[in-house]
């Protein structure tokens, strides 16, 4: 399945890009696309300070990522 | 949810908007933190910070804290709101007032409020030195 991630801070900066099309296989979780993005993106195989959002809510590395889902890649946040 | 205000805007923040949201004649106190843009980091002058965010997720978690701090704490009314941007110095890149019968409620309310959102909230800010600029806090 096609899913749209998108990218902030400094993962935006070393993709190029801030929002990505990965192909993912149907239920698999967001440890398998955490793989997925190192294999298609091996800049970050070096940086893995981030947390990942689906939907607009954190998630964890079990959880299923399901079709039309929207990935976040959120790297350690600094508002305020 | 009359009781909060979130917002996050690329205007600059008020004071008094933030001021009028909470205040009730109920309130025996309103406590108002706002973070501002410094003038350097770790020895090194700052010429302005570029806050960017993931907005409509960044909008839910403040709306998760305001909903957390009036839960665990006895207060009446809480405003967040943060702005995005290019800030410079001594602007103002977050407002977060709190309003409370009695005052130690307000402050711990509002002291969870910004220690929280400096933990969850997708914001980043990216700061800029007269030579080059840096993610803040992008490897911890």
């Amino acid at each position: 399945m096609q899913t749209q991630v998108l990218l902030f801070g400094i993962v935006a900066d070393l993709v190029g890009e801030s929002s990505i099309n990965l192909e993912l296989k149907m239920d698999g979780t967001v440890s398998d696309f955490k793989k997925k993005l190192t294999e298609t993106y091996p800049q970050l195989q070096n940086y893995n300070t981030y947390v990942i959002a689906l939907n607009e809510s954190y998630a964890l590395d079990d959880t299923i990522v399901k079709d039309n889902d929207v990935i976040a890649i959120i790297p350690p946040v600094s508002g305020g | 949810m009359s009781n909060i205000s979130i917002k996050l805007t690329t205007d600059k923040l008020s004071l008094d908007e933030c001021y009028n949201f909470v205040d009730d004649p109920t309130c025996g106190g309103i406590d108002i933190f706002v973070g501002t843009v410094r003038n350097h980091t770790k020895g090194k002058k700052v010429k302005k910070l570029d806050f960017s965010a993931y907005g409509p997720m960044a909008i839910k978690e403040m709306e998760l804290i305001a909903e957390k701090a009036l839960e665990k704490f006895d207060v009446l009314k809480i405003a967040i709101h943060h702005a995005e941007g290019m800030l410079q110095i001594g602007d103002i890149p977050v407002i977060i007032a709190v309003s409370a019968a009695h005052r130690v409620a307000a402050f711990e309310a509002c002291q969870f409020a910004i220690d929280t959102l400096k933990e969850t909230v997708p914001i980043w800010k990216k700061e800029h030195f007269s030579d080059g600029e840096v993610w803040v806090n992008a490897h911890p």
